[in-house]
């Protein structure tokens, strides 16, 4: 299956570029835990080893077998997400894991690959009119959308519901929607919402408005974001050097090896610092649009296309919410934040995406 | 090859690849952006906060819902107290404020930094808190070094006070800190109610009732200056205080309960026989919830769970006794229900009873005579529900025993009630491996052998037969009113089921109940046959160690040896409002050791106590059953009288 020829066109760009993120992440996660959990940082090298094994099918196998079980897989990820539901452990307020006996995992996050897998392959296959997909075209791709993205936000996990919904958008706006169809659905949400404001319970309220505004939780996320803002700000354009942040290490931020590792990084390595992350992500994203933009058939493009999004509305939405540009949602930073699901979804992603820029010259 | 990549070649889709780049590219734009502002035009303002670290979250505790009787006689309140915590981070020198506050205080060295241990990998800056409850004197001495001790505080925070300390510990229960393992259950609730330090019930109606009387904390969020002192405060979120809870508990009944009981080891309850509604519950030996409430030392703590008497456990729903005697009503309940006798039918009850080559004594060494059902009950003749019991067989006595609620927890609001035990002959097979012997029937008919109840579930037993078969789910709790005063739950008597007796046995039994007090000869006659209340009972000594020699003086056997005394009975005869069941641990005979304090509790709750109102204080206040559950004029001036409470 293998050829030779196929290993000399490996995309070395992108490799090299989520090995560097990683390994800044490993770095950021030693300096931010050492006072309290001095072995985590290499807990999360041991899952970037085994991520790389698992890497290495996904790369080498043809991405066409991937999208021949698509579908079975989507299937078994939904229902690991309905057992993780009823019996899955609950950590930090929500059920998102599965205990497998001697290892847990989320779902959710293998749930994200499969939905693009499947979501790629439905509209690869579909017929679009040049207008764009109305109404009940929509239908379906929406089912493929709403089941996992309800099962996520039932556990509850908003931020992982949210990155199903910007992706699903992302790769419908590739495909495209008719406008008329578009502004028909914003206008019902739009109508509806009132009405269903009225059936959430007070503290369901309560959570929604301190999202949209944290200034009225002061005591939970609006003071996160506050040492958020002063663990980057503080930094400066130098940063305070390695292990020099205080914000981080101190535990004066939440979660601050998962969630908000950005800041604990922005602290130690300043301006410079964050601005090589973002800089290595943007390269990545383009890199991502263009192996899409260069892929030879309509379901490497979806593919490829939804997992730069996946990987794009991730790392956006993080930096944004840390530094006090959007509300704080439970999302993580790809390859940066601690959590060893999650980056294996994040390199199956990437496998992903070399596998197709792999194939693309090949007739 | 070619012509599927051709055929599939996404052209159209393509032209939308244009939009997305420039998109992602905005995006990154903004990011750039706003680090800049924050990392280099915003920097020297963001450095300067994150010098002095002087934001803060400082928490406060919402204030405990009060806890009143059925007529609004406060039993537990808040009451403000003082606690010392310091914040290392903002100590230049901990050495020599450690020192000082040696001098000042009644802590030594260890005391303090086991307290500093324990918070060890706490989240800097919270403070941690050295003493509960300082003295006057103690906050007089620290505020004026003030200026001294620079991360020293003294706050002032609520504490729980149980007003009648022993009296009411277990029914009540006591605070204590948050364990980790009751936080992380905890953290399925959103947004977690709780943090680690907080006070949470731990037994009794505090625990029960956590959801509904523990209220919503607030917070504050502040900002202090290099010292740790309070400069402002940016944002503030008012405690919520919990809702307030009425009980069905009757003050001056659950005192005098604690009064004859407090010497000793073990239960009594009283339950309204008419709807279930639990008068009083008083377990001994007791404690005083407001020492473990406190957050006591380790010492003390230690004390108190090696303790042999095993102080924490409420025995009235714990502790699980052999109802001996007591249970000879429902034995003869299985006889007449399943026509093993008539109500007339005569039996030969003698001093001993032989089977099988056992002898099997009765109590009283000369024996009874040919006496009838009615007779063997006032008399509690032993011998004659050995051969009842025998011949009704274990599976018919186990049925009826079940019938009246033994064996399965009543149900009442209280965390970890046992269920006793009414054993069958699978049982043991099972959980011992060896077969019934019918010998253990002779033992289980006079409430001996494998069975054992808990004292509220006799009591309910007994309450069924009072008021005519009803078997109630026993209630504790009246209504729950938020802080403002409205109600907002009420909690109305609620029947398990019928006990399926019928009402002609259910009246011989009850008529028998009363003849053990009203008639010569009856067990509870000289204690109990007190003009106007017409006690019915029933009075039992359970076996704990079979003795050789019969003896009246139980002060000639070791106390773990002694028998334990049951009195279970109600009031008044024709209409019962009272039902009381007294179990005294090694107490020997159970109309001597037992009947005294069922006597004082029903006439308190009947007609009413000055001397246990006077003695603690409640001077015209209302109690006793004649009171309204309303309350409405409790605390006023009115002078104490009989009757007139």
């Amino acid at each position: 299956m293998i050829e030779k020829r196929l290993l000399g066109q490996i995309d070395w760009l992108v490799l090299t570029i989520t090995l560097s993120l990683a390994l800044i992440g490993g770095l950021s996660i030693f300096s931010a835990t050492y006072l309290q959990e001095p072995t985590l940082y290499q807990r999360q090298l041991y899952w970037l080893l085994l991520g790389m094994a698992v890497m290495a099918p996904l790369v080498i196998v043809d991405y066409s077998v991937f999208e021949r079980f698509a579908y079975p897989v989507f299937a078994l990820s939904i229902v690991s997400l309905i057992v993780a539901l009823i019996f899955g452990k609950t950590v930090g307020g929500a059920q998102r894991w599965l205990s497998l006996g001697f290892i847990s995992f989320q779902p959710s996050e293998f749930a994200k690959i499969a939905f693009i897998t499947a979501l790629a392959k439905y509209l690869s296959a579909k017929e679009v009119p040049p207008s764009g997909m109305n109404f009940r075209e929509l239908i379906i791709p929406g089912v493929f959308f709403a089941v996992p993205f309800l099962l996520v936000f039932k556990q509850p996990d908003l931020g992982t519901a949210l990155i199903f919904f910007f992706v699903f958008a992302t790769m419908m706006f590739a495909v495209k929607v008719r406008t008329r169809t578009l502004v028909f659905i914003i206008t019902v949400f739009a109508v509806a919402a009132p009405f269903a404001w009225r059936f959430l319970k007070d503290y369901q309220k309560a959570r929604l408005l301190s999202f949209i505004d944290p200034a009225l939780d002061p005591l939970g996320s609006g003071y996160h974001i506050l040492q958020s803002k002063i663990a980057v700000g503080s930094g400066g354009f130098f940063g305070k050097g390695f292990r020099g942040g205080t914000q981080g290490s101190l535990l004066f931020l939440p979660a601050h090896h998962t969630d908000f590792i950005f800041p604990t990084m922005a602290e130690e390595w300043g301006f410079i610092g964050a601005i090589t992350v973002i800089s290595l992500f943007c390269l990545l994203i383009l890199r991502g649009i263009g192996i899409a933009a260069s892929s030879k058939d309509r379901f490497a493009f979806l593919l490829a296309l939804g997992i730069t999004s996946l990987l794009f509305w991730h790392m956006t939405i993080n930096a944004g919410m840390v530094t006090g540009l959007l509300p704080v949602v439970g999302v993580p930073m790809p390859f940066l934040s601690y959590g060893g699901s999650f980056l294996l979804s994040m390199l199956a992603g990437i496998a992903l995406l070399m596998n197709i820029s792999m194939r693309r010259y090949i007739f | 090859m070619k012509d599927y990549f051709q055929d599939k070649e996404p052209r159209e889709l393509k032209e939308r690849v244009f939009i997305i780049t420039w998109a992602a590219l905005f995006f990154f734009f903004i990011l750039v952006a706003r680090l800049w502002y924050l990392q280099v035009i915003k920097a020297s303002h963001f450095k300067q906060l994150s010098r002095n670290n002087s934001f803060r979250l400082l928490k406060e505790q919402a204030p405990r819902g009060i806890i009143s009787d059925r007529n609004g006689l406060t039993l537990v309140e808040n009451r403000p107290g003082f606690d010392l915590s310091i914040t290392p981070e903002d100590i230049p020198d901990l050495e020599r404020t450690k020192n000082l506050l040696i001098k000042l205080t009644t802590m030594d060295s260890e005391a303090i930094d086991e307290r500093i241990e324990k918070e060890k990998g706490r989240p800097p800056y919270r403070p941690i808190k050295l003493k509960e409850n300082l003295s006057w004197e103690e906050v007089v001495k620290i505020s004026a070094y003030k200026f001294e001790l620079p991360g020293v505080s003294i706050d002032v925070g609520l504490k729980r006070n149980y007003k009648y300390r022993d009296a009411t510990a277990h029914l009540i229960g006591y605070l204590g800190e948050i364990s980790e393992k009751e936080y992380s259950g905890y953290k399925k609730m959103e947004p977690n109610p709780y943090s680690p330090g907080d006070m949470i019930g731990k037994t009794g109606i505090e625990v029960s009732l956590e959801d509904r009387i523990s209220g919503v904390n607030g917070g504050k969020q502040v900002e202090v200056d290099a010292h740790g002192r309070l400069v402002s405060v940016v944002k503030n979120i008012r405690p919520y205080p919990g809702n307030n809870t009425r009980l069905t508990i009757d003050l001056p009944t659950q005192l005098a309960a604690w009064e004859g009981l407090k010497d000793k080891a073990g239960a009594v309850v009283a339950i309204d026989p008419r709807n279930g509604k639990i008068l009083a519950m008083v377990s001994a030996p007791s404690f005083d919830p407001n020492d473990l409430s406190d957050g006591l030392s380790r010492k003390k703590w230690e004390g108190i769970i090696t303790n042999p008497f095993k102080v924490l456990t409420n025995r009235a729903i714990q502790g699980q006794y052999p109802p001996a005697s007591t249970f000879k009503p429902i034995t003869a309940a299985a006889a007449l229900e399943e026509g093993v006798i008539g109500p007339e039918t005569k039996i030969y009850a003698g001093p001993s009873f032989w089977f099988k080559g056992h002898e099997y004594r009765d109590w009283k060494e000369e024996g009874h005579g040919t006496i009838s059902v009615h007779r063997a009950i006032v008399e509690s003749a032993d011998t004659f529900f050995y051969q009842v019991g025998l011949k009704a067989g274990l599976e018919r006595l186990s049925r009826y025993a079940k019938e009246f609620g033994l064996g399965e927890k009543t149900g009442v609001a209280l965390m970890n009630e046992k269920e006793g035990l009414v054993p069958s002959s699978e049982w043991k097979k099972r959980v011992y491996g060896v077969p019934w012997y019918e010998g253990e029937t002779v033992s289980v008919s006079v409430g001996q052998g494998l069975l054992t109840t808990t004292p509220l579930q006799l009591l309910n037993a007994y309450s069924a037969i009072a008021n005519g078969g009803t078997l109630y789910l026993p209630k504790l709790i009246e209504s729950i009113e938020t802080p403002e005063g409205d109600v907002t739950e009420k909690f109305a008597p609620q029947e398990k089921r019928r006990v399926n007796i019928s009402q002609k046995t259910l009246n011989i039994i009850k008529n028998a109940l009363r003849g053990v007090v009203a008639e010569e000869g009856g067990t509870g006659h000289y204690i109990l046959n007190v003009g106007g209340l017409e006690i019915a009972g029933k009075t039992g000594t359970a076996q704990v160690a079979r003795l050789k020699e019969r003896t009246k003086n139980i002060y000639s056997i070791p106390y773990q040896l002694r028998d334990h005394a049951w009195f279970v009975g109600f009031a008044p005869f024709n209409d019962p409002r009272i039902a009381v069941c007294v179990l005294v641990e090694h107490g020997g005979f159970g109309a001597s050791a037992a009947a005294p304090v069922a006597l004082s509790v029903i006439q308190t709750y009947l007609e009413g106590n000055p001397d246990i109102m006077a003695r603690y204080g409640l001077y015209g206040a209302k109690g006793g059953e004649n009171a309204t559950p309303e309350g409405e004029n409790a605390g006023s001036e009115k002078p104490a009288g009989k009757g007139a409470l």
